[in-house]
């Protein structure tokens, strides 16, 4: 399922609180057509009436304090109405329901990495139970990320140094996007990920087979997913273009030039050292020490380097 | 130079006191030592009209990257510099100095009745304040530019990636490559120009009001100057301080935004915003009081709700220093500190709606005349209304959290920027150019460009309300493809746009070379500038002028106020168009006193003071 908008102006609702979000838009979306036609209605009006003839004046402005009263206070209380449904609508939508299942989030530049309870991590693609609450942790490894689902309505600042958490319930199974909605450098339209809301059975099964390759699939096969779905390619290009990082064409089994030392043999040590520990040996040429550290279990890691050296 | 008249000694010595303040001196030099209030204006409205061409580019060039998915023109740091650099040039360096600077020191002293601003060489150093930071700001562009958006966010902005290698700010940084300290300092050397011209503002407007011009008939353009001033008084100091501070983080490594020294990467949003917002009132204000003479004027009627649309503005900078925290829902806020900032925010409906009520009221029973000026405020009204509804949808917690930082935001704040204040803009350039220029320009092509401008805007952001909700993310150089066929209309749109305001250009730099010379009173205004010559002598009036009802008060004013000009560009337009003269509005009568009588019948002002 893509992100094609149930209504004209608004995506699919897949999250518990969606519906009454989208109920109070159109109400004030409704509203604002109402109030709009008729104040532009007015104004084109009295252009017309009153267009300049020959001879006739401008009739003198009348004290109309009662006027200017009512068209202030009316406001008041209809704005005091909007604020309080959609503080109520907010506040639930923002409270996290007793023994909801806790998920991990990092941004980083530029990927999503999730964390599930049983400590297994996945980057790039967030399985969820449907009908389980949910709250989401939040954090940064290096600047302003805001992890964004629209069919949820949630969106929520991943910030550097702190927790900050989105509570979910997802309510219909499909398959979902996920952006960064907080600027954060050259690739931020690149820092993308998918939520796929599955039955307990399948998140159970998603759980189990997450650190193994898929059945069928080669180690080098596995690792060319686990490339992509780490967001590696928004930094590192596979055809010899220069990006933020190094391309990963043509790299293992050379010998590369690394700043401040001697050139490194690009052998499965240097290239686990570099997911790993990505500061330990800078390519000359990049000084820019942007990248950040990756965890990967060892099938894992064995499968990114099976694939890193099939790039030729 | 023998023949510069910078000050009131200079030109006392010789020449024609009723020369006007482009005759009086030639010269570079006449410009650049200036103390008059008019040139110094002018000077201010070519930087930002550089501002705002320079801007404009950007801003195309955005949305030329935007008319495919991946790469149309330029690579992803290219398109983030450029999206930044717009919000930059517009922001600091067009529409904070743009009606207030520009235009305001070109028309409120000349409304007020003064020969001159309170303190006229602290306004020539505003100015040059304003150049010198803006070559810092130059200065960055060629350097590299800026790709962090205008609003600086840490620790993207404060974590250099080349520390220790140029800078003594320790470990090397996770944030942006790019020139942002000149860019910085650029925004925190003209805070100071901002500062000043507030305090010269207050002063002028406190001290220097003609005889008879009491608070209550102050022009509401002044009243809205007044509002702004405050705001730049009080404001533009945390913004100073805040870019300080992020200077001396990417400088020296200091660790307040920076959480892996224990800094907070949080506090930076709130210092922005804090005086971001009302900065964003700097903005609109003024426009609100250009709109407010326009729809006086083309009426001839009296404002309607005069007090309550002078005291929203000052409502508006009031609440304005209160509703920082809206633009955080989502930063990561306490849900009872977005309780409080959500409640605020709506508050702002309530100035703004007063003011569109009330200028919506003046047009009825008016005298209603379609001339180019009137153009601009009605799209004022039309597109700030937009602005101002759309605001509604943000202000609601529930719905801002989905559309928060989508390009339903981006629209919002363009229909009320662009919609708003560059609507403001232009109309009051078309408005008082006749004024400071001396000359007309030509109302068929100020229909046309404001025609394209009207209809180009609303194709290029409408369907930004409509990405937006659909959950398009804004700064985003690449999209997924669902989202191509509106970015494609709202590329044209901008194409529509940019050609709009090159018809306009095209046109006020055709009236300065051949435009007819401009009558004293070309609109039939009753307000005060329009009741002294075109171009004003150096100190504004002939006779010091003395003053017996409000600028809008049309039923007071006399025919030989509203109607002298009016005969003059007839005869004009005819000359220069060789035709019959057009159809006159109203009888015109010449009036022999018009030369030496500036202003007002005068006499009872004592009366008038204390009946108000």
């Amino acid at each position: 399922m893509r992100l094609d908008p149930p209504t004209f102006q608004l995506p699919i609702q897949a999250a518990e609180g969606a519906a009454e979000i989208d109920g109070l838009y159109y109400f004030v979306y409704w509203f604002s057509v109402i109030f709009f036609v008729a104040i532009v209605g007015a104004m084109f009006y009295f252009v017309w009436a009153y267009r300049r003839r020959k001879g006739v004046k401008a009739e003198p402005t009348k004290d109309l304090t009662k006027l200017e009263l009512f068209w202030t206070i009316t406001p008041l209380i209809f704005i005091t109405y909007l604020f309080h449904v959609s503080f109520a609508v907010y506040i639930k939508n923002s409270t996290v329901a007793e023994g909801a299942m806790e998920i991990r989030v990092r941004g980083k530049k530029w990927a999503w990495e999730f964390e599930y309870p049983t400590g297994s991590r996945e980057p790039g693609v967030l399985y969820l139970p449907v009908g389980k609450p949910t709250k989401l942790i939040l954090s940064s490894e290096d600047v302003l990320h805001s992890f964004y689902v629209p069919a949820f309505r949630a969106k929520r600042d991943a910030v550097p140094g702190v927790y900050s958490h989105i509570a979910l319930t997802p309510t219909v199974k499909g398959e979902y996007q996920v952006f960064c909605a907080e600027y954060c450098g050259t690739s931020h339209s690149g820092m993308l990920a998918k939520v796929y809301v599955v039955s307990e059975e399948e998140y159970a099964k998603h759980l189990d087979d997450i650190d193994k390759p898929p059945p069928g699939q080669t180690p080098a096969e596995w690792g060319k997913t686990l490339f992509e779905k780490s967001g590696c390619p928004t930094c590192h290009s596979r055809d010899g273009s220069r990006l933020v990082g190094p391309s990963l064409k043509g790299v293992a089994g050379t010998m590369q030039p690394i700043a401040g030392g001697p050139p490194a043999m690009a052998d499965e040590n240097y290239l686990r050292e570099s997911i790993l520990r990505p500061q330990a040996k800078i390519v000359e040429g990049y000084t820019q020490q942007q990248m950040p550290p990756f965890v990967f279990k060892e099938p894992q890691l064995d499968a990114m380097i099976a694939y890193l050296k099939t790039l030729k | 130079m023998a023949t510069v008249a910078t000050s009131p000694e200079h030109h006392d010595a010789h020449g024609d006191p009723n020369a006007s303040f482009l005759d009086v001196a030639k010269g570079p030099m006449s410009w650049i030592v200036t103390l008059d209030h008019k040139r110094i204006g002018i000077m201010y409205l070519i930087s930002v009209t550089v501002a705002f061409a320079l801007g404009g580019i950007f801003a195309l060039l955005v949305r030329a990257e935007l008319f495919t998915a991946g790469k149309t023109l330029m690579d992803a740091d290219t398109y983030n510099r450029m999206f930044s650099l717009h919000g930059v040039v517009m922001v600091f360096l067009f529409i904070i100095p743009s009606i207030p600077a520009a235009m305001g020191n070109i028309i409120l002293p000349i409304q007020l009745g003064a020969k001159d601003v309170a303190f006229p060489r602290l306004n020539l150093m505003s100015l040059y304040i304003y150049i010198f930071g803006a070559c810092f700001g130059l200065y960055s562009m060629v350097h590299g530019g800026v790709d962090t958006g205008w609003t600086f966010y840490t620790p993207y902005s404060s974590s250099d990636p080349a520390c220790g290698q140029l800078t003594p700010c320790g470990p090397p940084g996770v944030g942006s490559p790019s020139a942002v300290i000149p860019m910085t300092l650029s925004a925190f050397i003209m805070g100071f120009s901002s500062i000043l011209t507030g305090v010269n503002f207050l002063a002028t407007i406190h001290k220097m009001r003609a005889p008879g011009i009491t608070w209550r008939r102050l022009s509401l353009f002044t009243w809205s100057l007044y509002a702004t001033s405050v705001i730049q008084i009080l404001a533009t100091p945390v913004l100073a301080i805040t870019l300080l501070l992020l200077t001396m983080e990417r400088f020296a490594g200091l660790g307040i935004f920076d959480a892996r020294r224990g800094g907070d990467p949080g506090l930076f949003p709130h210092c922005v915003w804090f005086s971001s917002h009302p900065a964003v009132y700097i903005m609109i204000v003024p426009g609100m009081g250009v709109v407010s003479e326009l729809i006086g004027t083309f009426s001839r009627r009296d404002i309607v709700g005069y007090m309550f649309i002078a005291m929203s503005s000052l409502g508006l900078a009031l609440l304005g220093f209160l509703v920082w925290g809206h633009h955080l829902f989502v930063a990561g806020m306490s849900e009872y500190a977005t309780m409080v900032f959500s409640a605020l925010t709506f508050l702002v409906a309530i100035p703004s709606g007063v003011k569109i009520f009330n200028w919506v009221a003046t047009l009825y029973k008016g005298s209603i005349s379609l001339q180019t000026p009137m153009l601009w405020a009605l799209g004022f009204i039309f597109l700030f209304t937009i602005g101002g509804l759309t605001g509604l949808f943000l202000g609601m917690l529930a719905v801002d959290v989905h559309l928060h930082d989508t390009y339903f935001v981006v629209a919002h704040f363009h229909y009320v920027m662009v919609g708003g204040t560059v609507m403001g803009f232009f109309g009051g350039l078309q408005d008082w150019w006749p004024k400071f220029t001396g000359k007309m320009y030509d109302e068929k092509k100020g229909v046309a460009g404001w025609a394209l401008v009207f209809l180009g805007f609303n194709v290029t952001f409408l369907t930004q309300f409509v990405l937006g909700s659909r959950g398009m993310p804004r700064r985003y150089y690449d999209y997924l493809p669902e989202f191509q066929q509106l970015h494609q209309i709202s590329t044209v749109g901008s194409w529509i746009l940019g050609l709009g305001f090159l018809i306009l250009f095209w046109n006020f730099a055709e009236s300065l070379m051949k435009g007819p010379r401009a009558p004293r009173n070309p609109w039939g205004s009753a307000a005060l500038e329009w009741q002294t010559p075109s171009p004003p002598p150096l100190f504004n009036f002939v006779k010091d002028p003395v003053v017996n009802r409000g600028p809008y008060e049309y039923h007071l004013a006399t025919d030989a106020e509203l109607d002298e000009g009016m005969a003059d560009l007839d005869a004009e337009l005819a000359k220069a168009n060789g035709a019959d003269p057009v159809k006159k509005t109203e009888p015109a009568k010449s009036e022999p006193a018009e030369k030496a009588e500036p202003a007002k019948s005068k006499g009872d002002e004592g009366d008038d003071e204390e009946k108000s």
